[in-house]
């Protein structure tokens, strides 16, 4: 989308002579950057994935071709069951993120008295970081000093809910944090894309007798398409790679039940000396991403005309 | 569309069309159905932040949901004693300059974008995109394997680096697009009038731009006070801490002193709230220009 915005812009300025050099030296620290310190680790963890590399077995060290792959894919239940993780995390986060964003822009995006400072309060979470929002909600979680304390003192519960220390509801404990930290960043897109709606539309179709419900459907989600498709994506791509939150808030456990696949690598990359494994599980990772993103993209007919 | 949202960057809100007053009537949403469903948001998004404040200010012992009486023992305790007046020091030094660094460079290289035709662009722009699946997380062995050789583990630096180069791409790309929706007319005049290229830049350009660096700069702020991984895998000395570490190792090692952590999360807090504050009235375009284009 960028690329073709940029192509074709119609303010393109003709070349002034003797200027030929002056892009290339504008972007040159960008460029530098970004290949000293993305695009050169990135290679050289797809360079590590095929070595044997371990500090503390520097004897071993050396090619080893596809191993660390065979064992990541047949030897090591933990790549498994924190991808399965991983899946279900970004799916149940993403899809919820999304409902109650779109719902969320669409109430703000109304007109009505006290919009602006209602629109600042719950956009607010989005400037919080995966640690603050951690030590937040290990406030309202613990038994002693959350909600759910309060809520036995006024007889409504019982005392003693820890919704972190159970299997059963970590997870959901997790992704209601989340939630409150990430509805915002749809709220905010989806309203930026809202407000480029000409309301002509609304009132051509107003007249055509359409109830809001059909406006809804039949202009409203249609012109969203693209912004949605396109910030989904992007948040998969972020949710999946959100560490932060779970490392602080579960530290992937009980019993491994809340690892994600980076959790995964980073905390072997935190506690083992395996660095060959862990750059197989990196590029592993970075494999499944782009190939999920290319085809989502694909799938949901991105940019095309409905 | 968003190229136009972007195109009138000082108008705050949506343009309100003329239309007539009945028309307008039938597409108005009653007011219970705005507020039942905000205020049940409000609710959700605001008592987790009024329990961290009413536990940072409330005294030991006290189990008061009100913030009375008022002490701020435990801000002394966070600041002092668990040393966040020098992990605050420090994360402010990171963000700054990491804010700096990511708003000249992307100015510079968004303006070669916007400006000039240059073979390579294409493969420049689309290398930009593919980043965006680069995880941070996955970068950190490589990346700390790069800071040892430059000897910059355990230096601020790291973070600095480590902080811009994951915000240069959007960053880049927000400004490029801004840029590019200056009327090139405007620079050309100055040129006739004699100034030369880079004078016509600071004197015509970059006043419009305010609102892109405004929000380009305190993307890369924010980004960088709330940087956890990056702060933990790359700095190990506690007077090196940034204030994420600081709050994380408060959550683990002092789990018993809610105060102190409901304190250090207030702390962490307020800087962003201020920069939020600041900037949310161009947050909605600043996101539309550089997520939704990019």
């Amino acid at each position: 989308m960028a690329i073709s915005t940029a192509s074709t812009a119609n303010h393109r300025m003709r070349r002034p002579r003797g200027a030929a050099r002056t892009p290339y030296l504008l972007i040159a620290p960008a460029v530098i950057a970004m290949v000293g310190f993305l695009v050169y680790p990135m290679a050289s963890v797809i360079y590590y994935s095929l070595q044997n590399y371990n500090v503390t077995k520097p004897w071993d060290n050396g090619f080893a071709g596809l191993d660390n792959f065979r064992r990541l894919l047949f030897e090591d239940p933990l790549f498994w069951q924190s991808l399965g993780f991983s899946a279900r995390w970004v799916g149940v986060e993403v899809g919820l993120q999304l409902v109650f964003g779109l719902i969320l822009a669409l109430i703000v995006n109304e007109t009505f008295v006290g919009r602006g400072l209602s629109r600042a309060l719950v956009f607010s979470p989005w400037a919080v970081s995966g640690v603050l929002t951690t030590g937040i909600w290990v406030l309202l979680y613990n038994p002693t000093t959350g909600v759910s304390r309060y809520l036995a003192d006024l007889g409504l519960i019982e005392y003693g809910a820890a919704p972190l220390a159970h299997p059963g509801t970590v997870f959901w404990a997790a992704v209601l944090a989340e939630l409150w930290r990430g509805v915002p960043f749809f709220a905010i897109l989806l309203l930026a894309d809202l407000q480029s709606i000409p309301r002509e539309l609304y009132e051509a179709a107003s007249v055509d007798g359409a109830s809001r419900g059909r406006r809804f459907l039949h202009v409203t989600l249609p012109h969203l398409k693209d912004a949605i498709i396109l910030s989904t994506l992007l948040r998969c791509v972020w949710e999946f790679n959100n560490v932060d939150l779970l490392y602080t808030l579960t530290g992937g456990g009980p019993a491994h039940a809340t690892t994600t696949l980076p959790l995964y690598v980073a905390s072997k990359a935190a506690q083992s000396h395996d660095f060959g494994y862990g750059s197989a599980l990196t590029t592993a990772a970075f494999l499944i991403l782009t190939f999920f993103s290319i085809a989502y993209l694909r799938l949901s007919k991105f940019g095309a005309k409905s | 569309m968003t190229v136009q949202t972007a195109a009138r960057p000082r108008l705050p809100g949506p343009v309100t069309a003329p239309g007539g007053t009945k028309r307008r009537e039938r597409m108005r949403v009653s007011r219970w159905q705005i507020w039942v469903p905000l205020g049940l948001y409000l609710l959700f998004t605001l008592v987790p932040f009024y329990w961290m404040l009413v536990f940072a200010v409330r005294p030991r012992g006290s189990t008061s949901l009100l913030p009375w009486p008022i002490t701020f023992d435990n801000f002394e305790t966070v600041w002092n004693e668990l040393g966040f007046a020098v992990f605050f020091r420090n994360s402010l030094m990171v963000g700054v300059a990491s804010l700096v660094m990511t708003t000249v460079i992307a100015l510079a290289g968004g303006y070669a974008l916007a400006r000039y035709d240059f073979r390579g662009k294409k493969a420049f722009m689309l290398g930009m995109l593919c980043t965006q699946f680069i995880p941070g997380a996955m970068m950190l062995i490589p990346l700390f394997e790069i800071f040892r050789t430059l000897g910059l583990v355990n230096s601020l630096w790291s973070l600095v680096i480590a902080e811009t180069v994951f915000q240069l791409p959007l960053s880049l790309i927000l400004i490029s697009g801004f840029i590019r929706n200056v009327p090139v007319e405007l620079e050309q005049a100055a040129w006739v009038d004699g100034c030369g290229r880079l004078r016509a830049f600071f004197a015509v350009v970059l006043p419009l731009l305010r609102p892109a660096l405004v929000a380009v700069g305190s993307f890369a702020f924010i980004h960088s006070w709330n940087n956890f991984l990056f702060a933990l895998m790359f700095v190990n000395e506690q007077e090196k801490f940034t204030v994420p570490v600081g709050l994380a190792y408060s959550l683990g090692e002092f789990s018993v002193d809610f105060g102190a952590l409901a304190a250090g999360g207030v702390v962490a807090a307020v800087p962003v709230v201020l920069v939020f504050a600041v900037i949310q009235r161009y947050l909605v375009q600043g996101m539309s220009a550089g997520a939704v284009k990019g």
